[in-house]
């Protein structure tokens, strides 16, 4: 199997694994970052999702061999103590309810705030729209990415 | 009326008490199963039982670790429950870390989540534990103090006596462990809560926020496989044989096993035990019929323009009712199976060795499951030991504990720790799903009354299980019946959220909206005039209340401003009870291009007592978003019994921009507090329904809505 070196969370970290393998399995069997998370394996839900440099990317449809020199940000990488002005937001307003989809909602909030630090209401939605939260958690999710604009 | 009678009865022989604790300390429960009244039998079917015993574990610096032994699944139980001990044993939330208890049928009973029951059932005796804890640790320091405990108090972990000694709960821990058991301790009065009624956080929010590992997918073990199960492609058929070469040949797989009618591929990660899943070539065989939707629909009619029924309930004459009718209106209204597609997919982890079976992972049911795992392997539940993980989503899929037998079989044939990993295809396909369901309603009117209605239910491997029907209208209509009949199905069907009311309120509140129609009259005003017949029955089985009905519906009324918004936004309302909490809701929707806008529902619910309103409010929030959402878009159908949607390519779940703004507002009283997470979501279907008929004049009478509505656009909000 080749080694490929993966700059993750600000660490270099060298993996031995099938050249097809997405991202997402790296991360959580090989790396043992287990925030990101399975949900669908076809880019449609975003419980996945990670950033690759500043981009938010699905990282269940994303094979390992396609990453070029990248850093991937997870959700473990964010911040190191939950002090992201987004993870902020989330606890402000409680937003999980049973809170899988979480670490995907935030990465793609986060990622969406620092290309557009003072979206409207209707671009959050747009923005946060591929991320599906099962327990349906959207109002605060909304609130929470507003929240966070504000304090960004 | 129907007296409660699950408020559980506290008595000493229920309490357990150790004191011997490694490290210090006491730990105090109470075990409330013991404490049900013999008439309140657990039936796993039934889904409304729940109960559960509570530890307390306090330090011997006062911090307080509270056990909760039954499964979260997002419902807020973690929190909520741990917050009704704290507030009687009075001290502050700051100080109280909360431990997910394992299985463990010793100690606990009936670990289970299911039915919105967890607060109601648990309410009594969660207080009375805090209580009586908080009793003995007073009761210790009078002793140290030698005066008379009744003029000792306590509050926020400190204890205080009239000289003006303090002595705190760490202090006089070891010695209220060897204390008598107090009886009769005195609950607080609602109006001196500290904990109860405030906004309390998620227990695991920081963790959750951070990406911490708190679901069964996160669990690891050394020298664990992941496991990827390839089962029959179809409801009704059979393994043949298969062929595994192309598998063998996958980096990372280690092992293939057939079990059953199914096969397993054990590889050293999970992507290539899923790779090595889809190289598996079978053959598959089938007797008999393979079903598909239209056989469905076929079937179901078929019962409910036949006779084979069962009566669940009859009042009055229904014959005479309708023949003497003015004039009689009859409607049907269709729905089709649904997934519960929890975001966490199945999974769970299982180590069968000759010593012991440990067991860890998502599940609502722990104890029925341990069971069925012994007696599938022929083992001792004795020997078996289930940690329970935080769950990503339940909705009633995790009740049924299908993956982790799963797990357990293979382990048992690999002698290998291993962790069977649904794909979301694989969590679609082999649903327990929520059975479609039709229903016909008839309405008997005579000289501008309601004087007959008769519910005819054509289900798929289940009915109303002989509680539904004492729902409103019973108790409204003087003749009144309910009639079930069913169709056996090989498809594999059980509870999702809000079992048969999730789709039964919207038909039946679709139905008294053109019942209000027909008679010139408001759909509320219609509501509020049934329900007074209702006040001061003397039936039994009719649990829910006219006057809390009544009240719920004006107070939505009033937040809606209902009949009074704009003329671009068209309204309809709902109201339902279920899970023994009074919800009524109204949607408000605009018109885009032709097309409806769902902006907002304004919600009222009467649950009693709030234990946790920002937990509540997000229940309800959540319940309303996912009742709408599968109102309107789930659509999923079966082709000789394979599944036409495997993915959320083509099954289509509520997103942010298709998501109204919920306004969620309590009824104020200080009755004992009913469950959350099921009540939100019945009544949301109906509202929309409603709604759309006003601003689109059109009556949807099927589910989902989105295929009778819009041909030429999406549903955007």
């Amino acid at each position: 199997m080749p080694n490929y070196t993966l700059n993750v969370n600000g660490k270099n970290l060298t993996v031995s694994v099938d050249a097809d393998t997405p991202l997402l399995w790296v991360l959580r069997d090989e790396l043992n970052l287990l925030g990101t998370k399975f949900g669908c394996g076809i880019s449609q839900c975003g419980a996945c999702t990670v950033h690759l440099g500043k981009t938010a990317v699905r990282s269940c449809s994303m094979p390992v061999s396609m990453i070029q020199g990248e850093s991937i940000t997870t959700i473990e990488g964010l911040s190191e103590d939950g002090s992201h002005p987004v993870q902020k937001a989330w606890k402000e307003l409680d937003v999980p309810q049973c809170g899988y989809c979480q670490a995907g909602q935030i990465m793609t909030a986060s990622a969406f705030l620092e290309e557009n630090p003072n979206p409207s209401k209707e671009e959050i939605r747009e923005a946060m729209h591929g991320n599906i939260c099962r327990c349906a958690s959207y109002n605060r999710i909304e609130k929470a990415v507003e929240s966070a604009a504000n304090n960004m | 009326m129907k007296t409660d009678n699950t408020n559980l009865q506290f008595s000493r022989r229920n309490f357990i008490k150790t004191s011997a604790l490694a490290g210090g300390g006491i730990l105090i429960g109470f075990n409330l199963f013991t404490a049900c009244k013999p008439n309140v039998r657990p039936d796993i079917s039934k889904l409304n039982f729940n109960d559960f015993n509570a530890f307390i574990k306090i330090s011997d610096e006062g911090y307080v670790t509270i056990f909760s032994p039954n499964p979260e699944i997002g419902q807020g139980v973690k929190t909520s429950m741990p917050m009704i001990i704290a507030e009687e044993l009075d001290v502050e939330w700051n100080k109280v870390n909360v431990a997910q208890g394992i299985l463990d049928t010793k100690n606990y009973q009936r670990q289970v989540a299911g039915g919105s029951q967890s607060i109601r059932f648990g309410w009594d005796a969660l207080r009375q534990t805090g209580a009586t804890a908080k009793q003995m640790l007073i009761n210790a320091a009078a002793v140290k103090w030698n005066v008379e405990a009744a003029s000792c108090s306590a509050s926020n972990g400190i204890i205080t006596n009239a000289n003006g000694n303090r002595l705190s709960y760490g202090e006089v821990v070891k010695e209220a462990a060897l204390l008598e058991v107090p009886e009769n301790v005195k609950l607080k009065d609602p109006k001196d809560y500290k904990i109860i009624g405030q906004d309390i956080l998620n227990i695991d929010l920081d963790k959750i926020i951070t990406g911490k590992p708190l679901f069964g997918l996160d669990y690891k073990e050394e020298g664990m496989l992941y496991a990827s199960v390839l089962r029959p492609p179809a409801f009704g058929k059979k393994l043949v044989s298969f062929n595994d070469s192309k598998t063998k040949e996958v980096g990372g797989v280690v092992d293939v096993i057939k079990f059953g009618d199914k096969v397993a591929v054990l590889a050293k990660n999970t992507w290539a035990a899923m790779k090595g899943k889809k190289a598996l070539i079978a053959q598959w065989e089938y007797d008999g019929t393979l079903e598909s939707t239209e056989d469905h629909d076929r079937e179901l009619l078929k019962i409910l323009d036949g006779n084979k029924f069962e009566t669940r309930r009859e009042d009055g004459n229904i014959k005479k009712a309708f023949a003497e009718a003015d004039k009689v209106i009859e409607r049907t209204y269709e729905s089709p199976f649904l997934p519960h597609n929890c975001m966490e997919p199945m999974n769970f982890y299982a180590d069968v060795t000759d010593k012991k079976i440990h067991l860890v992972g998502p599940i609502q049911t722990p104890q029925w499951t341990a069971r069925r795992v012994a007696n599938l392997l022929n083992r001792k539940e004795e020997e078996i030991h289930l940690e329970m993980t935080r769950m990503g989503g339940g909705f009633g899929r995790r009740l049924y504990g299908d993956f982790a037998l799963e797990a357990a079989e293979i382990s048992s044939l690999a002698k290998k720790p291993v962790k069977v990993v649904f794909s979301r295809e694989d969590d679609m396909a082999a649903g327990t799903y929520r059975p479609a369901i039709k229903y016909r309603i008839a309405a008997a009117i005579k000289d501008g009354k309601i004087t007959g209605y008769h519910l005819k239910e054509a289900a798929i491997n289940g009915n109303m299980y002989g509680l539904i029907p004492h729902f409103f209208p019973a108790g409204c209509i003087a003749n009144y019946k309910v009639s079930t009949g069913n169709y056996k199905s090989k498809i594999t069907t059980g509870a999702w959220r809000a079992p048969y009311t999730n789709f039964l309120a919207y038909a039946e509140q679709s139905f008294f909206s053109e019942l209000a129609e027909e008679l010139g009259k408001d759909h509320p005003e219609l509501l509020i005039e049934l329900l007074q017949n209702v006040k001061g029955t003397t039936d039994e089985k009719i649990e829910y209340s006219g006057d809390r009905m009544e009240e719920t519906i004006k107070l939505v009324l009033e937040r809606s401003n209902w009949g009074k918004t704009s003329s671009e936004i068209y309204q309809g309302f709902a109201a339902y009870y279920s899970h023994n909490t009074h919800v009524a809701e109204v949607a408000d929707i605009e018109l885009k291009d032709g097309n409806p806008i769902i902006k907002k529902v304004t919600v009222a619910v009467d649950c009693g007592i709030v234990v946790n309103p920002t937990g509540a409010i997000n229940q309800i929030q959540g319940g309303v978003i996912d009742g709408i959402g599968h109102a309107m878009y789930g659509d999923f159908s079966f082709k000789k019994g394979t599944p036409q949607a495997v993915n959320f390519d083509r099954y289509r779940l509520i997103r942010m921009q298709e998501t109204p703004q919920v306004e969620v507002h309590f009824v104020k009283n200080t009755k004992s507090p009913t469950g959350l997470g099921e009540p939100g979501l019945p009544p949301a279907g109906g509202a929309v329904a409603n709604a759309i008929k006003n601003a689109m004049d059109k009556r949807l009478y099927s589910q989902p809505f989105v295929n009778a509505l819009l041909k030429k656009a999406e549903v955007l909000g």
